[in-house]
């Protein structure tokens, strides 16, 4: 039966090309534009640490003197100070956490004449490598003791090893780092979370990868070049060592609810302890985003993105509306053949699974043609210059997900035409002729 | 054009007339939102800047390891890049228009208030109004003997006292920052404080843009006297003649290069670019923006020529009866174009209301303003003109179709 019904189906969408033609076509651009779109978000939403991201937390503690409206920085407080960052460390109530910025170096290997290498990376402390697994080619990171000590020590991303070193880890060996030797301990396995959450993410979350991490004491210590937004309030200029002046990002690792709850209690202490001080003069209003949280909060899908989201849905209603009225004007015009059928003794049931498969052709030849199209959609994204562009494109997952998409939506174009090609009375139509 | 005949036929075709209506509701709510998104992103990009566009070249230059004689170097630097043949300004900036990273204060009017005024963007750098080319409207431009050093700034700053001789006593603003203000006043003498610390209005310009977060004031932008030596992000800016413009950055380079060879040249391009390069998302969702609009009234026009098709073909006969009754071809056109203007008009309206609903979830989440009543005639107007040129091709068939086929039975 069923292959009766799609060689019916077949032939009657051969007997009227253009008509076919258009309503595949429309099909295939609906969902072409949305899948492009939904691949783009879905990757841009991704979690960047699967495994561990349900453990990561980001306090938020607010120092400044009143709250932040639209007409200043609605960011401003979202990073810590230097003391606070330090204090929160010292502290040490969670199993794991780390304070860390953005940070941009010149670099030397140890030849005397080898050009400068200007990279970005990041200055962290201890915890950081043990707290996101990264995973190491060779040595590994360095112990609170290195922080304490201002340690000059330096892990290298392994692409920055190959460029100092060759395809050896340099282990051991000293990189010029501005005027002090540095000893590379530790040198990276590929590790490019994205978005990379760790960092300052306002606006540039993605296509960025370190090339180095040192010490932030050190880096402090040395006066180093910073990365990333530093906001003051008050007076006295803006350096980073003042508890006036938020730049420094920090994560905490907690295990367990009870952990959560705890923190979320030492927050609300050192708020209440600093307000003592004459600092943090807001109501005491700690927060503890997830990671993924975090990264909702910081809108790390730019609105941009979001709203061509919505506009290629919209469009894709608009062509599945258009599905249905050309479905049902085809359907109907057939009113002759299905009475003829139905007198000759067709249920209707057999009557709606019949113009049901002709839809469902409709939907494979649509789908067919939209994965195309937002393949092309896709390779179009990645020539843009965001940095999110490297990320688009589609997964196992996607791809079955377009072609589901395709054939539910074209299916369900076609309920409303197939039922009421089904209500086709038998008689009355041939009586007419 | 009698009216009740098309209406109660489209009763009798009530599903197939609301899916027509609905297609035409969203395509236009849809266009309305469209074109006024692009027109904001065209208003976006058509920013005035406040100078010179086609004159300005940066470069930016890193120095490894740290100089002790930085002032010295940056001095030289810009005596060597005077000295080019064409180039008739040479500036340091700590940022530039459009530039897309800046440093910025909240500005009071009395050093006791809790919550800045406004926040507005510091430009700061030896000679940078002038080879920015900024217009002045009022007062005068800041002078070699406003300038301070930066890390002096610094070290006054750390101390604490305001009125330290020290830190830069005058500004130069403009017109924008100094009618919000100030309003109906002039600006010139009078004093703003960044934190603690006092500073004297002494000339405004007509524009000057900043170099991103437009959402707090486009031109609230100021020039503050600060002498700055290789600092952080400062670049060098140079004037020259817009033809003359690569030719100055190959000898600029050359000459900075021959002063330092160890240096990193860390950015080199025109304003220009810098411009493209700011605006390029908004172009990006400009153009994907008409690329919508276009692709939505395509498929909907082809929605109605396939509608009116079946309608046509299904209405052979009735068409052939009136026409063998005494209609002229001219009445069957007029009865399909009527038809379409009626439902395009139904769903015109419906969209309308959807239009203002589409703006008001987008004014919720992505910070739009409320859509102008100027849009809502854009979409009626592309709808009715999409809608009539599609039906046109099946109106003028259902027109050439001969009375005799009333005599035909099938």
């Amino acid at each position: 039966m069923f292959a009766y019904y799609l060689d019916l189906a077949l032939r009657s969408l051969r007997r009227n090309k253009v008509f076919t033609v258009l309503m595949v076509v429309c099909v295939g651009l609906g969902i072409g534009a949305s899948m492009t779109m939904i691949t783009v978000v879905h990757v841009m939403s991704d979690d960047p640490l699967p495994e561990r991201s349900g453990q990561l937390y980001y306090p938020h503690i607010d120092p400044w003197p009143a709250p932040h409206g639209r007409s200043t920085n609605p960011h401003a407080s979202d990073n810590l100070t230097l003391p606070d960052a330090m204090n929160l460390l010292r502290a040490g109530r969670a199993p794991g956490q780390a304070a860390m910025s953005g940070a941009a170096i010149s670099i030397h290997s140890e030849q005397p004449n080898a050009q400068p290498l200007l990279e970005t990376g990041h200055y962290v402390t201890a915890d950081f490598f043990s707290m996101f697994g990264v995973p190491f080619r060779a040595g590994g990171g360095w112990t609170h003791a290195d922080d304490e000590r201002h340690a000059r020590v330096i892990a290298l991303s392994s692409a920055l090893n190959r460029m100092l070193f060759g395809d050896s880890p340099g282990i051991g060996r000293t990189v010029r780092v501005g005027d002090e030797d540095f000893r590379v301990i530790g040198v990276l396995d590929d590790w490019h979370p994205q978005p990379m959450f760790y960092a300052d993410v306002n606006g540039r979350a993605f296509g960025r990868s370190d090339a180095f991490f040192l010490p932030l004491q050190t880096a402090l210590d040395l006066k180093l070049d910073f990365r990333g937004s530093l906001s003051c309030h008050g007076d006295g200029g803006d350096d980073r060592t003042t508890d006036r002046c938020t730049w420094l990002q920090f994560w905490v690792k907690l295990e367990n609810p009870k952990q959560v709850s705890a923190y979320m209690q030492f927050l609300a202490d050192y708020w209440r302890q600093q307000q003592a001080h004459g600092r943090f003069p807001q109501s005491v209003d700690p927060k503890l985003y997830r990671l993924m949280d975090w990264l909702a909060y910081k809108n790390v899908v730019p609105g941009d993105v979001r709203l061509q989201l919505w506009l290629a849905l919209g469009f894709l209603g608009v062509c599945m509306v258009d599905i249905v009225g050309l479905l049902l004007a085809k359907f109907l015009r057939r009113s002759n053949e299905i009475s003829v059928r139905r007198a000759l003794g067709a249920r209707r049931g057999q009557v709606f699974l019949q113009f049901g498969i002709e839809s469902a052709v409709i939907g494979v030849l649509g789908g067919v043609l939209g994965l195309a199209i937002a393949e092309l959609g896709l390779w179009s994204v990645r020539q843009r210059p965001d940095g999110y562009a490297q990320l688009a494109s589609m997964d196992v997952s996607m791809l079955m997900g377009t072609f589901l998409l395709a054939i539910g939506g074209s299916v369900l174009a076609g309920l409303l035409p197939a039922w009421r090609a089904c209500r086709i009375a038998p008689a009355i139509q041939l009586k007419a002729h | 054009m009698e009216i009740r005949p098309i209406v109660s036929s489209l009763r009798r075709h009530k599903i197939t007339a609301w899916l027509l209506i609905i297609e035409m509701a969203l395509t236009c709510a849809i266009v309305c939102n469209a074109v006024f998104l692009i027109s904001q992103r065209l208003d976006r990009m058509n920013i005035v800047s406040g100078v010179v566009e086609h004159e300005l070249v940066e470069i930016k230059v890193a120095d490894v390891g740290l100089h002790p004689d930085a002032k010295a170097r940056v001095e030289a630097d810009l005596a060597a890049l005077r000295r080019i043949a064409g180039v008739t300004q040479v500036g340091v900036a700590s940022q530039l228009p459009l530039g897309n990273s800046s440093s910025n204060n909240g500005i009071m009017l009395d050093p006791k208030q809790k919550m800045a005024t406004i926040n507005a963007t510091m430009y700061q750098g030896q000679n940078l109004l002038q080879a920015l080319g900024t217009q002045l409207v009022a007062g005068r431009n800041l002078g070699d003997g406003d300038y301070r050093d930066f890390d002096s700034v610094m070290k006054a700053a750390a101390d604490g006292d305001p009125n330290d001789a020290r830190m830069p006593k005058v500004v130069v603003l403009t017109q924008t920052m100094a009618d919000r203000l100030w309003p109906g006043q002039s600006a010139l003498g009078k004093q703003i404080y960044l934190g603690p610390v006092p500073i004297t209005v002494v000339g405004v310009v007509a524009h000057l843009v900043r170099p991103n977060n437009f959402s707090l004031g486009s031109e609230y932008s100021m020039a503050l006297p600060v002498r700055l030596t290789g600092e952080g992000d400062s670049s060098y800016v140079i004037r020259t003649a817009p033809s003359e413009r690569q030719r100055a950055l190959k000898v600029a380079l050359a000459a900075l290069k021959k002063l330092d060879p160890k240096r990193v040249v860390l950015q080199k391009r025109t304003w220009d670019e810098i411009r493209e390069s700011y605006f390029q998302n908004d172009h990006a969702m400009a153009g994907l923006l008409v690329a919508v609009c276009v692709a939505l009234l395509v498929v909907t026009a082809l929605g109605i020529v396939g509608l009116a098709s079946f309608w046509v073909a299904q209405r052979r006969r009735q068409i052939g009866v009136r026409r063998a009754l005494g209609a002229t071809r001219a009445d069957i056109l007029h009865y399909f174009q009527t038809e379409n203007f009626l439902l395009a008009t139904i769903g015109i309206a419906i969209g309308m209301v959807l239009a203002f609903g589409i703006n008001l979830f987008l004014m919720k989440h992505y910070e739009l303003p409320r859509l102008p009543v100027a849009y809502f005639p854009v979409g009626a107007v592309a709808l009715w003109v999409i809608g009539q040129l599609a039906v046109l091709g099946p109106a003028l068939r259902a027109a050439a179709v001969p009375p005799v086929v009333a005599t035909r039975s099938v």
